[in-house]
């Protein structure tokens, strides 16, 4: 078990830069997710911590070393990879052991160390079957087992559940995370999926284009995105980004159609200045007498049993909002409808750098 | 019931292979037709007559030490030019396969051997090795060997063993990098996780994985040696120095064109025909159904 600290991380591939200096530092035993859309650099930065992308700048340590100049074989990590990559001339067994043979751990505790992780991952029966007599789930499982009998440092996950079907994804996800708290290994894990980073990660560090937008803990990126990135990545339905001035006294929105919306504070910005507004659908709620700050016609309506999802089409200059109702609400499309919401519940960013205000 | 697919009936398909027939059948399977009669005649010496005997050339070739003779040292030749063609392309290929910068130049260098005739790849080596002039008998020479394969038989077969292999290293190379481009990057990758060295990792996952293009190459490899390298022998020893170096396609050659035995030259033909036919059966049964992972 060990720390790993990231400085000031870069990546170059001849001219163009694909990591722009990331920075953080994942403690002992922690659980990082490393999310954000295709082609942000998340596999690259996990391939950097594993030692088979070389460091363009920067340092990387793990515990109480740079590992900046080790081999793979070094740095005491392991890694999951999204095709799996086991062995296919080996048995499961072999799979399993490969990496304690050439460690010259000695054979019978090799044989131990396999079938205790066999056991914990369910893969006894099939220690002698090759890779390819196994479905998708359990290859999956041997390719956990590999990494898990190690006993590394450090889990490196790269899209592990990509390739497995919904319900089985959700399956191994929690007993990636069950397995993970009861192992207590610093593990760092990429995913492209929303969802499976909330689920899984103690903090997650949003990756885009390279940069860091957020790490931070889910609660933190669901309660208080740092970026207007990070709040329409996070959350489903996304989170409704409308457009607004700020108001005389800096301390509520005015939305295109002349709505007020209080913040309960004060801005730290020019009066008149634009900015983005957002609201999870979640949080809107039906206004009751009196306390409405907009109304809008329903368009669509989604009814889903433990809640419903009304969507509109609001004012003229904002696309499409969502609502999200607890229950069952049998409305039908066209009705007008009062919305409130609460100041805590509100989001400001600047459009020009997309950064939260409030 | 296997359901069939009825077109109208044409000529023109028959119209289309036949030119692909009869290339087939005048230069295949007329000679060899020709051969298997041929085998069966012996000829006086003079040429004036010859005589039907059915199987004696065959009972004469069986019972001849010296062609017993030849027919281990072509086993020894081939299994001496499969394994070191195949063992110097595998490891090229396993370093071309490393190779980041400059790959495309290194693989080409290494396929132009390929380009080059038979009979010009046994003149560079003779050339080379030459006991008067060549440039690796001098440098032999330097370090207390003293190369003379005009006259030392072992010496002579080493030489064909080599310019031989060295004429195969490209197309084994080409099928080796094939190999080991199609193994999934992340399998290596997961190698060097665990541990493995860049040899651990070549001997232990990728020689293993590319095991269905060896046993391929191993066929091809000693279906050349055996039936494929007539202008290198030619070309670097003639069969010499007392035969030393006459595998068996070089004695029908010497039997039929030098010794003018027909007949016997012949029989050997139709044994090499069986062999290459037996050959092909095993590529198709064992090799052509290769092993996926
Ligand atoms: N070998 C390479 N040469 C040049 N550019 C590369 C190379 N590998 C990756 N890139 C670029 O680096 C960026 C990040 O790639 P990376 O594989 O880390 O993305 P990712 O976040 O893992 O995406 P995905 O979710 O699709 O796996 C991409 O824009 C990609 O085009
Ligand atoms: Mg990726």
């Amino acid at each position: 078990m060990s720390n790993i600290s990231l400085d000031y991380v870069r990546k170059s591939y001849g001219p163009s830069e694909v990591i722009h200096g990331i920075s953080g530092s994942i403690q002992q035993g922690e659980f990082v997710v490393i999310v954000g859309p295709s082609g942000c650099g998340k596999s690259t930065l996990l391939r950097m911590i594993a030692g088979l992308e070389s460091i363009t700048g920067g340092e990387i340590q793990i515990g109480k070393r740079v590992v900046n100049k080790l081999e793979p074989a070094q740095r005491n990590i392991a890694m999951v990879f999204q095709n799996y990559a086991l062995y296919p001339h080996m048995s499961v067994f072999d799979n399993m052991s490969y990496g304690l043979k050439i460690r010259k751990v000695p054979k019978e505790e090799i044989r131990r160390r396999v079938e205790e992780t066999a056991e914990i991952l369910e893969l006894t029966p099939y220690l002698k079957r090759s890779p390819r007599q196994l479905s998708g789930g359990q290859r999956q499982r041997v390719a956990m087992g590999r990494a898990i009998v190690r006993e590394p440092d450090v889990f490196l996950f790269d899209e592990p559940l990509s390739n497995l079907d919904a319900k089985l994804r959700v399956q191994m996800r929690l007993e990636i995370k069950k397995l993970q708290e009861r192992l207590g290994i610093t593990s760092v894990y990429v995913t492209h999926d929303q969802v499976e980073a909330m689920t899984l990660g103690h903090r997650l560090m949003v990756l885009n284009a390279g940069s860091v937008e957020q790490f931070g803990t889910p609660i933190d990126l669901y309660d208080k995105p740092a970026t207007l990135f990070v709040a329409t990545f996070i959350g489903s339905p996304a989170m409704n980004i409308l457009n607004g001035t700020v108001s005389e006294d800096a301390s509520s929105i005015i939305l295109p159609e002349g709505e007020v919306i209080p913040l309960g504070m004060r801005l730290n910005a020019q009066a008149g200045a634009s900015v983005n507004l957002g609201m999870r659908p979640e949080h809107i709620r039906l206004a009751t007498n009196g306390n409405a700050l907009f109304s809008f016609k329903s368009d669509v309506i989604e009814e889903l049993g433990a809640d419903t999802i009304i969507h509109a089409d609001f004012g003229k200059a904002t696309s499409s909002m969502a609502v999200r109702l607890d229950g069952i609400h049998r409305v039908s499309s066209g009705t007008q409808f009062s919305f409130a919401i609460d100041p805590e519940n509100l989001h400001v960013f600047d459009p020009e750098s997309g950064k939260r205000i409030n | 019931m296997i359901k069939r697919v009825h077109f109208p009936s044409s000529p023109l398909p028959y119209l289309l292979v036949a030119p692909q027939i009869a290339i087939t059948i005048v230069f295949f399977i007329w000679p060899a037709g020709q051969a298997m009669y041929q085998s069966f005649l012996i000829e006086d010496a003079f040429g004036f007559g010859r005589e039907f005997v059915w199987f004696e050339n065959f009972e004469i070739l069986f019972e001849d030490p010296l062609y017993a003779d030849v027919f281990i040292r072509t086993i020894f030749f081939s299994v001496m030019v499969a394994a070191l063609s195949m063992f110097l392309s595998l490891i090229l290929a396993g370093f071309a396969d490393r190779v980041v910068k400059g790959a495309t130049i290194y693989r080409t260098l290494l396929i132009w051997p390929y380009a080059v005739a038979p009979v010009l790849a046994g003149a560079l080596w003779v050339f080379m090795f030459n006991p008067s002039v060549g440039i690796i008998a001098y440098w032999l020479d330097l370090i207390g060997v003293d190369w003379n394969h005009f006259l030392n038989g072992g010496q002579a077969m080493a030489l064909i063993v080599f310019a031989a292999s060295w004429k195969q290293i490209a197309y084994n190379f080409l099928f080796y990098l094939a190999a080991m481009q199609a193994i999934p990057k992340s399998m290596i990758e997961a190698a060097a996780i665990d541990g493995a060295g860049p040899a651990k990792r070549f001997w232990t996952i990728i020689f293993p994985l590319v095991s269905p293009t060896t046993f391929f190459l191993l066929v091809i490899n000693i279906v050349y040696a055996f039936f494929d390298t007539f202008g290198i022998i030619h070309a670097v020893t003639e069969g010499g120095p007392a035969g030393s170096t006459v595998t068996l396609v070089y004695k029908v050659y010497s039997d039929g064109f030098i010794g003018l035995d027909l007949g016997g030259s012949a029989a050997q033909s139709v044994i090499l025909m069986a062999m290459v036919i037996g050959l092909t059966v095993i590529q198709f049964r064992y090799v052509e159904r290769r092993v996926d992972y």
